[in-house]
């Protein structure tokens, strides 16, 4: 993979099969290794069955209703009060019929409550229920040792002994809980100011700001940095609190193709050119959001070639690293310091501490001037409650312990393993012949499963193996293309990350989830595609 | 011609093609003669359409590459954010050393706390912070994951039970954060089409809202009763013009129980008979009074005698009273349950981590155990509000009910920045000699109808009457000195 010329033969001979992101040859001198990615296309038989799928569903969804309606069947759903039934309805029928008649069948699969840390194992509260997921019951039995796939832990600091639990305690008692008040009045603890300072060290940038909640940072700020004759530029895959934002700020929000920067740059040129519509004035500032990798695909965005636009074009750069803060780069740092740019290139970098530092709440770094006006105009400060203190000191401990300022060599061990993880982890599951989404280095692994079924099944076949998933399907994804979402994490030890991928492997020969049909090294194919192996090297 | 056609016809029955050929021309020969107009005149049409221009719907004016280089370089954007002076007064804090208790120390100053939302005095206390420090042994810090996806801890299902319980509702959902919870809650049931009437003096919280929902907003007088009810009919006389339409658009009233801005109580019992009259639904936000009002603290349905279930959504946050962090609704669980996948703030953020929590089932555990808390804050309360009557230059707003009023000018500068200052000046001369105070803080250009400049005193339940009686002292020498 690594030759130009092998890459170039495979480019031709697989352009039928799948779609391989673009690159350009201008591009490749902006990246200092290599950008692999893939986002297999979906098989045509396999797409033709889900919809099948999709439309049997439906039809028994209307059967159902007619039955509940016609008190045929009992009908489980809460009803509106006696006085208020010439009131207009609060939901319609149809809007609700998704959730009625397929969200409910394997609801089983989400809100699992559990009663430990998060770790890489964790114990789940056994649920059973009566009525085919319309209530749960617990019957006050325990599942030890589950193996979790599923939080966000990256970097491993969900946990209740070590150094964060003993400095959160601490803080715990000195300064309790909770503030009540926000950071303009009175709540503006001095334990907030060293979470700044120490944040925008970590990221290398001027100054910073902490927020409570990591999704109010996003709808709390945009709206304060544009408004009317501003023009938003959003990826199409963005996460719901960017888009929130944007919608809040006012301004017009034009979409992009994922990662794409065809589409970046033709909407640049085009808004610069044309101004805004009708009037034709010039726009008054162009901000473009976009994230560090994307949760429901496991892409990175492409970083240098943004920058490279945004500079030629003058616009602002928004970066919201949820998922990439801690998880990427050889420091930690984060999606900029995997591509080894300079931090100062993007204006706005946005961040959450619930992911990699085990705790709540966002940020935001960048220049003085920008912190300075969002001091005094962001939402935030000025009606929602600052960070409980606990938690402050929860993200600064873990982060500490990341850039090894506590003496130890623990954060650079927990990143060298995560990064290990990450790539055993993809590399396995492609061996076996799933189809899974993203780039080589992001810790987010989605694998397809498609068809409405099979996500009930592979959860629930999963969990009797004892291993935690998530999956995810409509409306988080697009109605056939549902899938499962591996978080591999640096808490993962080897024989852990085995035993899930034996579970997985056996899960998938089950169900039949092998759609891959690209090359892939040792077995052979299992899948009904071998037939195409022939052809490979 | 026609003799011509004849002859033809006699000669060339038999050859099918030839005549339909002949058929067809003799059709045209004997259609009548409108006929042939019309098709005249709807050929040429056809051949004008075929050669004018093509219409394209976005306008690729013709300019050349090089004007298009020319433009791009010549765009300057503003910069991202305009420039702060370094001597604007909002922009140094003030800084907390320790914790924001009742003796908290500000600037470097130790005061008597009368800033924070601390009403039931549980910042402090050593049985929240216990059953705390457990939670964080047995759970660690953060929740790494949204509820749907093992971010679900038991403590947080209790909690939900617990809430639902005390509040005496079927239901209760809790958000992660005190400002996401209204500004969630509202968008989940409220689209695009549906009316909303909202008191003027709605927070920051309701106001964003509403905006998310895109919804029709009216706002009435606050507290008015009669401007609502004209709102109301003038609504029904719509819904008479075009009763299909009528039928499917929601309408909500949206209110407070006690307004942070003004700090007085919404007349509720008129509320819910207006409900009943024009068929609206009322959502209620009681942030500042749950855990205040009421014999037992339930709020302003306690305080009225008001049937709970005749109030569709009750939403508080869990920052003041509850000296926790959060927020959650209670209802029934026709209407609560949607928001468990409808609420983007509940489905699409973190978990609020189990410690707050569990922190928050014991700090409800005392408000259970206690109730002469209540009596003994709404005296305090009480007491408060007479002693700050009468200063000079300031006036006291509020209701005597509530814990947290307002002292506003009495006569304006005329400039908000000046009033600002002189407001400012105040709370400094307090911050000198002992007694912790804040300005109320608003958004200047965001918030709908901008409340005036005023000073924010808070009563808790642990402050005892001398510290009162020094904190009202204190307030009138400030505004003698520099009101004068």
């Amino acid at each position: 993979l690594q030759s130009p010329c092998s890459q170039h033969l495979r480019y031709q001979y697989f352009n039928d099969l799948y779609k391989m992101t673009n690159h350009h040859a201008s591009c490749t001198l902006l990246y200092k290794k290599p950008f692999v990615e893939s986002f297999e296309e979906t098989p045509l038989l396999v797409a033709v069955l889900t919809y099948m799928g999709y439309g049997i569903l439906t039809i028994f969804g209307y059967l159902r209703d007619f039955l509940r309606d016609w008190k045929f069947e009992k009908c489980h759903l809460a009803r509106e009060r006696e006085e208020q039934k010439d009131f207009v309805p609060l939901y319609q029928d149809f809007e609700n019929f998704y959730t009625r008649n397929l969200y409910m069948r394997i609801r089983d699969n989400w809100n699992r409550p559990i009663c430990s840390v998060p770790g890489a194992k964790m114990d789940l509260v056994e649920r059973v229920t009566p009525d085919y997921n319309w209530t749960f019951e617990h019957t006050g039995n325990v599942l030890k040792d589950v193996i979790n796939m599923g939080s966000y832990n990256y970097l491993g600091f969900a946990e209740n002994t070590g150094t964060c639990a003993d400095a959160a305690s601490e803080c715990t008692v000195k300064y309790g809980v909770g503030v009540s008040s926000t950071r303009q009045e009175i709540g503006n603890l001095d334990k907030h100011e060293e979470l700044e300072k120490l944040v925008a060290g970590f990221l290398g940038v001027e100054s910073s700001m902490a927020f409570g909640m990591g999704f109010a940072t996003n709808s709390m700020n945009i709206p304060a940095l544009t408004g009317k004759g501003c023009l938003i530029l959003s990826d199409e895959l963005n996460h719901a609190s960017l888009v929130l934002g944007a919608r809040l700020s006012g301004s017009t929000i034009r979409v992009f193709k994922h990662n794409n920067m065809q589409s970046l740059e033709k909407l640049l040129r085009d808004a610069i050119v044309h101004g805004q519509p009708r009037t034709h004035r010039p726009w008054k500032k162009i901000l473009i959001l976009v994230e560090g990798i994307y949760s429901m695909e496991g892409s990175i965005v492409r970083l240098p070639e943004v920058i490279a636009l945004k500079k030629k074009y003058e616009a602002y750069l928004y970066l919201d690293e949820a998922h990439s803060i801690g998880a990427l780069g050889p420091r930690g740092r984060g999606v900029v310091d995997y591509f080894g740019l300079d931090p100062s290139d993007v204006d706005i970098m946005m961040g959450t501490f619930t992911k990699s530092f085990g705790a709540a709440g966002g940020y935001i770094g960048g220049k003085k001037e920008l912190i300075d006006y969002l001091r005094l105009h962001s939402h935030s400060a000025i009606h929602a409650t600052s960070m409980s203190p606990p938690i402050t000191q929860q993200i600064i401990t873990s982060m500490k312990c990341i850039m090894g300022e506590d003496g130890t060599t623990l954060g650079q061990e927990r990143l060298c393993q995560l990064s290990e993880n990450t790539t055993y982890f993809r590399r396995r599951l492609h061996e076996m012949g799933f189809i899974i989404y993203g780039n080589n280095d992001s810790p987010v692994v989605p694998l397809m499963l498609y068809m409405p079924a099979k996500i009930g099944a592979f959860g629930r076949e999963m969990l009797k193996r004892n291993i935690g998933t998530v999956v995810v399907g409509f409306p988080a994804t697009p109605i056939i293309e549902s899938r499962a979402r591996f978080c591999v994490s640096a808490a993962h030890t080897r024989e852990m990350l085995d035993k899930a991928l034996n579970a997985i492997s056996e899960v998938g020969d089950l169900l039949q989830l092998k759609y891959s049909r690209k090359n892939r090294h040792g077995s052979e194919g299992t899948d009904c595609f071998s037939f195409l192996e022939s052809h490979q090297d | 011609f026609e003799l011509l056609f004849h002859s033809r016809d006699s000669v060339k029955m038999a050859a099918g093609q030839q005549w339909v050929l002949v058929e067809m021309v003799q059709a045209f020969y004997e259609a009548p003669a409108y006929h042939l107009i019309l098709e005249g005149i709807l050929i040429l049409w056809i051949i004008r359409l075929l050669f004018s221009k093509t219409y394209k719907l976005q306008e690729r004016s013709d300019l050349t590459e090089k004007e298009k280089e020319e433009l791009i370089e010549e765009w300057q954007p503003e910069p991202l954010v305009p420039l702060v002076s370094k001597d604007h007064p909002s922009l140094n804090y003030d800084v907390v050393t320790g914790p924001p208790s009742h003796r908290i120390i500000v600037n470097g100053k130790e005061c008597i706390n009368f800033a924070s939302f601390n009403f039931l005095g549980l910042l402090d206390s050593e049985r929240v912070k216990l059953k705390a420090l457990s939670s964080l042994k047995k759970y660690g810090v953060g929740t790494c994951g949204p509820r749907g996806f093992y971010g679900t801890f038991d403590v947080h299902l209790e909690l939900e039970e617990r809430l639902a319980k005390f509040m005496r509702t079927e239901e209760a959902i809790i958000y992660s954060y005190g400002f996401a919870t209204i500004a969630s809650a509202i968008p989940a049931y409220s689209k695009r089409g549906d009316i909303v009437f909202v008191d003027e003096a709605a927070c920051f919280s309701i106001q964003k809202g509403l905006q998310a929902s895109r919804s029709f907003v009216k706002y009435f007088k606050h507290n008015d009763m009669e401007d609502l009810e004209r709102l109301l009919k003038e609504q029904e006389i719509e819904d008479q013009k075009n009763p299909r339409k009528a039928r499917v658009i929601r309408r909500f009233i949206v209110v407070e129980g006690l307004y942070i801005n003004t700090a007085d109580i919404c007349p509720l019992p008129e509320l819910v008979k207006l409900k009943y009259k024009y068929k609206v639904r009322i959502f209620l936000e009681e942030s500042m009074s749950f855990g205040v009002l009421g014999e037992h603290g339930r709020g302003v349905t306690e305080h009225f005698g008001v049937n709970i279930d005749d109030i569709d959504l009750i939403s508080a946050n869990m920052e003041n009273a509850l000296a926790s962090i959060g927020g959650f609704c209670c209802g029934r669980s026709f209407v609560i349950d949607h928001q468990r996948l409808s609420g983007q703030g509940y489905c699409f953020s973190a978990s609020l981590p189990p410690m707050l929590a569990s922190a928050a089932i014991e700090a409800l555990n005392i408000m259970e155990e206690d109730p002469g808390i209540f009596r003994v804050l709404q005296d305090k309360c009480k007491h408060m509000h007479k002693a700050l009557q009468g200063t000079p230059g300031l006036k006291t707003v509020g209701e005597p009910l509530t814990p947290a009023l307002h002292l506003q000018l009495e006569n304006s500068t005329g400039s908000r920045t000046n009033d600002l200052k002189l407001l400012r000046a105040i709370v400094d001369y307090s911050l000198d000699r002992q007694i912790a105070l804040t300005l109320a803080r608003y958004l200047d250009k965001e918030e709908r109808f901008l409340p005036p400049p005023s000073i924010r005193v808070v009563v808790t339940v642990e402050q005892t009457q001398e510290e009162m009686e020094k904190a009202a002292q204190c307030i009138r020498e400030a505004a003698v000195k520099i009101l004068k």
